[in-house]
């Protein structure tokens, strides 16, 4: 029986998900080189690719991708033994891994499985080490973790295919020569450790929120949530865990309705709230009373609390504007940075009034000055107090600065709108 | 793993602490290599100042090399003292970086890096 490209396709994309971190962290368990466990399972995806186009899917994908990433691990040590040789190295670890079960008969049977589940989580705390940079601690997690290409990654992030490529090797390289542990630390260490985990994974969902392509159940966007499901699924006793999860479900289930059908974006007012998929909000409030057991907040809960507050209101104008203002202030404690104190002056102006949020956007204007929305809000408060040529100048302003053609298309419209109303008026 | 610890501060802005808050950190210093003791393969050396230092450099164009009055770089922070130590793994070393008693100052800075494996002899 022949199966489609799609297919196949399809399930290479599922099997990735669940079972390439896996195999790369049981593989480098077996030969301690994270360059070889992560190299060997890219290869065995692409080769799984090819054969399961050609010759129809396997009964137990993960087997067959375990069995296929070993064999090139073999392949993989070999020939650097080799290289090593002839470069005139010692004979070192690499060789009496070679000689030992790798090369045995024993090899493909006598050995444990893939990795279970827990170990997958050890291997993102590694490749979101903070000493690793911020953009490497992406690309590696999404590489390494996911299971994505260099190629999707670069697309993903806008950011040419070499950069991405360049900055995946030197964090593997930095991770076994500097000796960063791919293990869940201590308790000490973990609350912070595990704030850097959640926010490359907040990072990795935030690059596919804007994406159009991307705001279906699969995609960059669907990976993220994995990759929040299974930090909750392994440390169940971390709030902050859940409440990113809780966040990133509520996001997922408004992002239908966040395009519409020509692509372009619709603001939180506009949306049609009848198409947020309300089965995942209850899941996500379901985790967010799972977080709040603890009673240890911080500001992926916070987030998500704001979140959930917008979810459960049948409109914009009968949004609880006073619980999200709350809210805010609660979070700008965890998190003072000017953007969370601009979000907050959207809610204000709900709660309060244009001209009180306008006096606190302008507050922030300095620290902002390069940022789209800070004049896109502007823009918006200096239109409901009826001073439309400030509010044209201040939407010229951010269309000046916005970047993403989402952005720059609501942008275009609504100076379209102004000019159309004082055509209109004059 | 092997490691150096570089400890690093910005001599100006060391001389802005009190010379009995220096004393008082002093002695946590010598807390602190006790209590990492078995760590260290070599507790290495506290530096003298950054002004007695000679640096001989390649010369820029042509003839041999060069000796300069001063330390190898401009940098405001200079290298004050080095240890190596042989922990587990970076985190471990990062723990003993963290509690380096003397990080209560401004500037102040421990670099950390794994040293090069030539393989057992």
């Amino acid at each position: 029986m022949s199966h489609s490209r799609d297919d196949a396709d399809a399930l290479l994309a599922d099997t990735v998900r669940r079972e390439a971190s896996s195999v790369v962290a049981f593989l480098y368990r077996l030969t301690g080189d994270f360059d070889v466990a992560e190299e060997a399972v890219q290869e065995a995806l692409v080769s799984a690719l090819h054969s399961w186009r050609r010759d129809g899917l396997p009964d137990v994908p993960g087997a067959w991708l375990t069995t296929a990433a070993k064999h090139r691990a073999v392949d993989l040590l070999r020939r650097r033994a080799r290289q090593r040789r002839l470069e005139g190295g010692l004979d070192g670890p690499l060789d009496s891994a070679l000689d030992g079960p790798l090369d045995g008969p024993s090899w493909s049977d006598g050995l444990p499985g893939p990795a279970d589940a827990d170990d997958r989580v050890p291997l993102l705390f590694g490749c979101c080490h903070p000493a690793l940079a911020v953009e490497a601690r992406l690309a590696l997690t999404l590489r390494a973790v996911v299971g994505l290409t260099t190629a999707r990654i670069a697309a993903a992030f806008l950011v040419p295919e070499p950069t991405v490529a360049q900055r995946i090797v030197r964090a593997k390289r930095k991770i076994g020569s500097a000796g960063i542990p791919l293990a869940i630390p201590g308790p000490e260490e973990l609350p912070a450790r595990l704030d850097d985990v959640l926010t490359v994974v907040c990072l990795a969902y935030t690059a596919a929120f804007l994406d159009p392509s991307a705001a279906g159940q699969g995609g960059l966007a669907a990976d993220a949530v994995w990759l929040a499901e299974l930090v909750c699924a392994t440390l169940p006793g971390e709030p902050e865990a859940w409440g990113l999860l809780g966040l990133l479900t509520l996001q997922q289930a408004r992002a239908r309705a966040r395009f519409d059908a020509d692509g372009s974006l619709v603001l939180l007012p506009d949306q049609d709230r009848s198409r947020w998929d309300h089965r995942a909000i209850a899941s996500a409030e379901r985790y967010l009373e799972r977080a709040a057991v603890w009673r240890r907040p911080g500001r992926f809960q916070l987030h998500a609390a704001i979140a959930a507050c917008h979810a459960s209101a049948p409109t914009w104008a009968e949004t609880d504007w006073l619980q999200i203002l709350t809210l805010y202030d609660v979070l700008v404690r965890y998190d003072g940075s000017p953007v969370i104190r601009l979000n907050r002056a959207v809610a204000l102006a709900e709660y309060a009034g244009p001209e009180r949020a306008l006096h606190e956007v302008d507050a922030l204007a300095h620290r902002l000055s390069g940022y789209h929305l800070l004049h896109a809000t502007r823009a918006e408060l200096l239109r409901r107090l009826g001073r439309t040529d400030e509010a044209t100048a201040a939407d010229r302003e951010a269309l000046r600065l916005a970047t993403e053609p989402v952005d720059r298309d609501i942008l275009s419209a609504r100076l379209a709108a102004a000019q159309e109303r004082s055509a209109a008026d004059a | 793993m092997k490691y150096v610890l570089m400890y690093t501060s910005r001599p100006d802005l060391d001389e802005a602490v009190p010379a009995e808050r220096q004393a008082e950190v002093y002695q946590q210093i010598f807390g602190w290599f006790e209590k990492y003791g078995a760590t260290f393969v070599d507790s290495g050396a506290e530096l003298q100042g950054a002004h007695t230092a000679t640096t001989v450099k390649a010369p820029a164009d042509g003839g041999g090399p060069v000796v300069v009055d001063g330390p190898f770089t401009e940098a405001k922070e200079m290298i004050g003292g080095f240890s190596i130590v042989d922990v587990p793994d970076l985190d471990a070393a990062l723990a003993m970086a963290r509690e380096w008693p003397a990080l209560v100052f401004p500037g102040v800075a421990v670099e950390i890096r794994p040293i090069v494996d030539h393989g057992e002899m």
